[in-house]
């Protein structure tokens, strides 16, 4: 009942006209970023952060603006999967294995309005999960100490190649880079100066706003230019959509695939380090497993195109619970948010149900209203997307490019910042040639500092005994946790990653 | 091969990190654990993440030929000199040639280049300096 009026009241904030304003740009943005090749929800999240500060949103407008963005890149990576057979971004792979076989019939309009409508049957179904369960994770995270902090982000880091890792050393490597750069600067508690080199412009440390950007959207740049596929044009002859209004019938089939994947996919989401390309993913496996008995998977069932965007867009819900009660991030995309957060001075976690409600349960309520107005957007104008996808990469990229440069001087104002973001294109690149996954570096940059300082408290309140840090049950359990899906991947990962990459084509390899 | 090359510089990375580390100069107001430890255990895992990477290399990534490399390079150069030439000679200039050197290097035409260059500087500048308010560099001409 508590959480129903503090919904209301989460209402109340976000029927303010500024603030549908901003819903319906970002899920307008959003829409059109899934839907282009080569930006996907965690870049196109991240060349907006500066969009968002240099129009001097408070942080609920900030916040309602970007996770539209956020939830619109999940609705608009079909697009471009149903019609062109090339993923809008990593989720929206699975989509490809049925919704373009459909577009071949000539169903790509059935094909889309049923994506559509699962894709919002997904998030509204997660919205509620978050709803419900965030408050209950907040009463638990109350629970912790330093050390139980200490141990949740070990858990976090540890868990966040995810159980398709292929390779833990490299995600580990990722994340001690990351924390490793969070280094950089002056030391909060004793004031001295570490990993500066005496240059005064590291005394802050390195901005991860900077890092994202270069990270995310720099490499992409880099990695267009290196195979120089910017020639690849939307072919207009593929891009009929015929008739928007499935068969009542097809609804009525697809419903119960519905319903079964928004669970799965939203239990993905929550879980830390699986994200939405994986809740797509075993919500197509299992339903081809349960419902395809004709063997229609693969060769256009609307089930197979229902099952994978219901998936995806629960797990993006998903996604927001750990990170909004615990202050730890479980993909990409909630990293990027998470650094939205900490550079409005917000710190997610438990305390910020109590302290700012207004907050979250404002960017609750502006998430069920993005829902519907993504729907409308989805569905019947989705012509109007279409056209976007004629836009060849070579007229993109440099667009990109640029955006992204500009969005970093707004901020700072600064061409040493512009220098760094240019090594973080670099890097970027060259750790996506070898494999290693972008995601830990950047929660290691964002959660570096937070997550010594927990270290350091945790043993100064223990007089200097280190082993304080697996003192209590709980802490027992979180590293016990952690430990697992450290090693679980070993076993099981080669052969899920294997099964997922059967379908090439993945164009935005940052992960979701 | 390219594993264990890139686990060797990681090690090496690793090693000149901890080094740094032990350089940090302790304060006369320390706590119990000091600026140095946690500098030193991520120096840990990451050499200890290295050794593995070198030791169990995956097979190896397509390395772009030496001419695509060369692409990458000259784009990071042409964004080295926009980013220190953007205060000097303002954002509209600095914006209309990077960005119409990236169309070009892409592969557009040259109609489509020199629209790309433009339309991006002049679109960029009017919705963030003009509607949004932000910032840009000024260069000599105000713009």
């Amino acid at each position: 009942m508590e959480t129903l009026s503090a919904l209301a009241d989460g209402f109340a904030i976000a029927l303010t006209w500024q603030n549908l304003a901003l819903a319906l740009l970002g899920c307008f943005l959003g829409t059109i970023m899934g839907a282009l090749p080569g930006l996907g929800p965690s870049n196109g999240v991240a060349i907006l952060i500066p969009l968002a500060f240099t129009m001097g949103l408070g942080p609920t407008p900030a916040l309602i603006l970007l996770t539209s963005v956020y939830y619109g890149a999940m609705y608009g990576g079909r697009i471009s999967s149903i019609l062109l057979n090339i993923p809008g971004d990593e989720p929206a792979m699975m989509t490809c294995l049925d919704g373009y076989p459909m577009a071949q019939k000539g169903l790509a309009g059935q094909a889309l309005a049923i994506s559509g409508i699962a894709s919002f049957v997904g998030s509204f179904l997660a919205t509620w999960g978050l709803v419900l369960l965030a408050p209950q994770l907040v009463k638990i995270a109350l629970l912790f100490g330093p050390a139980e902090y200490f141990a949740l982000f070990a858990l976090a880091f540890m868990t966040l190649g995810g159980v398709s890792s292929t390779n833990q050393a490299k995600s580990a490597f990722a994340a001690a880079l990351g924390l490793a750069l969070a280094m950089i600067g002056v030391d909060t508690q004793t004031g001295v100066p570490r990993f500066t080199f005496g240059e005064v412009h590291l005394y802050d440390g390195l901005d991860f706003l900077v890092a994202i950007v270069g990270l995310f959207a720099l490499s992409e740049v880099f990695i267009f230019l290196e195979n120089r596929h910017g020639g690849a044009d939307g072919d207009s002859t593929k891009l009929k959509v015929g008739r928007l209004t499935p068969p009542v019938s097809m609804i009525r089939e697809t419903t119960p695939t519905m319903l079964r994947s928004s669970f799965l996919g939203f239990l993905a989401g929550v879980l830390p380090g699986a994200g939405a390309s994986l809740g797509s993913f075993i919500s197509y496996s299992m339903e081809k497993r349960l419902v395809d008995k004709k063997g229609t998977f693969g060769k256009g069932d609307p089930r197979g195109v229902a099952a994978p965007e219901a998936g995806n867009n629960a797990a993006a819900g998903g996604a927001l619970v750990p990170m909004l009660a615990l202050g730890v991030p479980g993909s990409g995309t909630t990293a990027v948010l998470l650094a939205v957060l900490l550079s409005l001075n917000i710190t997610p976690g438990p305390l910020l149900f109590s302290q700012n409600p207004d907050v979250v349960w404002g960017l609750i309520a502006a998430l069920f209203i993005a829902n519907f107005m993504l729907l409308a957007m989805n569905i019947p104008m989705v012509g109007l997307f279409t056209r976007v996808l004629m836009v060849p990469p070579r007229i993109l990229m440099p667009v990109v490019a640029m955006v992204s440069f500009v969005g970093i001087y707004g901020i700072s104002g600064s061409s040493f910042d512009l220098l760094v973001m240019i090594g973080f294109g670099v890097l970027g690149w060259v750790l996506r040639k070898f494999d290693v996954p972008l995601v830990p570096i950047i929660l290691g940059t964002l959660l570096g500092n937070t997550m010594e300082n927990n270290l350091r408290r945790a043993i100064a309140i223990d007089n200097g005994d280190w082993f304080t840090l697996i003192d209590s049950p709980l802490a027992i359990g979180l590293w016990a946790v952690a430990i697992f899906g450290f090693v679980l991947p070993l076993i099981v990962g080669r052969r899920l990653k294997s099964s997922m990459r059967k379908k090439p084509h993945a164009e935005g390899s940052t992960k979701d | 091969m390219s594993d264990r090359i890139f686990g060797l510089v990681g090690a090496l990375l690793a090693i000149g990190y901890a080094f740094a580390a032990m350089q940090i100069e302790e304060s006369f107001l320390s706590d119990v654990v000091g600026p140095k430890a946690f500098p030193l255990i991520i120096a840990t895992v990451l050499g200890i993440s290295s050794l593995v990477i070198a030791l169990r290399p995956d097979a190896s990534p397509v390395w772009p030929p030496l001419n695509r490399l060369a692409e990458i390079f000259a784009a990071v150069v042409v964004m080295i000199l926009y980013a220190e030439l953007l205060p000097e000679i303002g954002f509209i200039i600095a914006t209309a040639f990077a960005a119409a050197y990236l169309a070009w290097r892409l592969g557009s035409s040259v109609l489509e280049l020199v629209l790309v260059g433009l339309g991006t500087s002049i679109g960029i500048y009017a919705i963030f300096h003009l509607v949004l308010g932000l910032s840009l560099a000024r260069g000599p001409f105000g713009f």
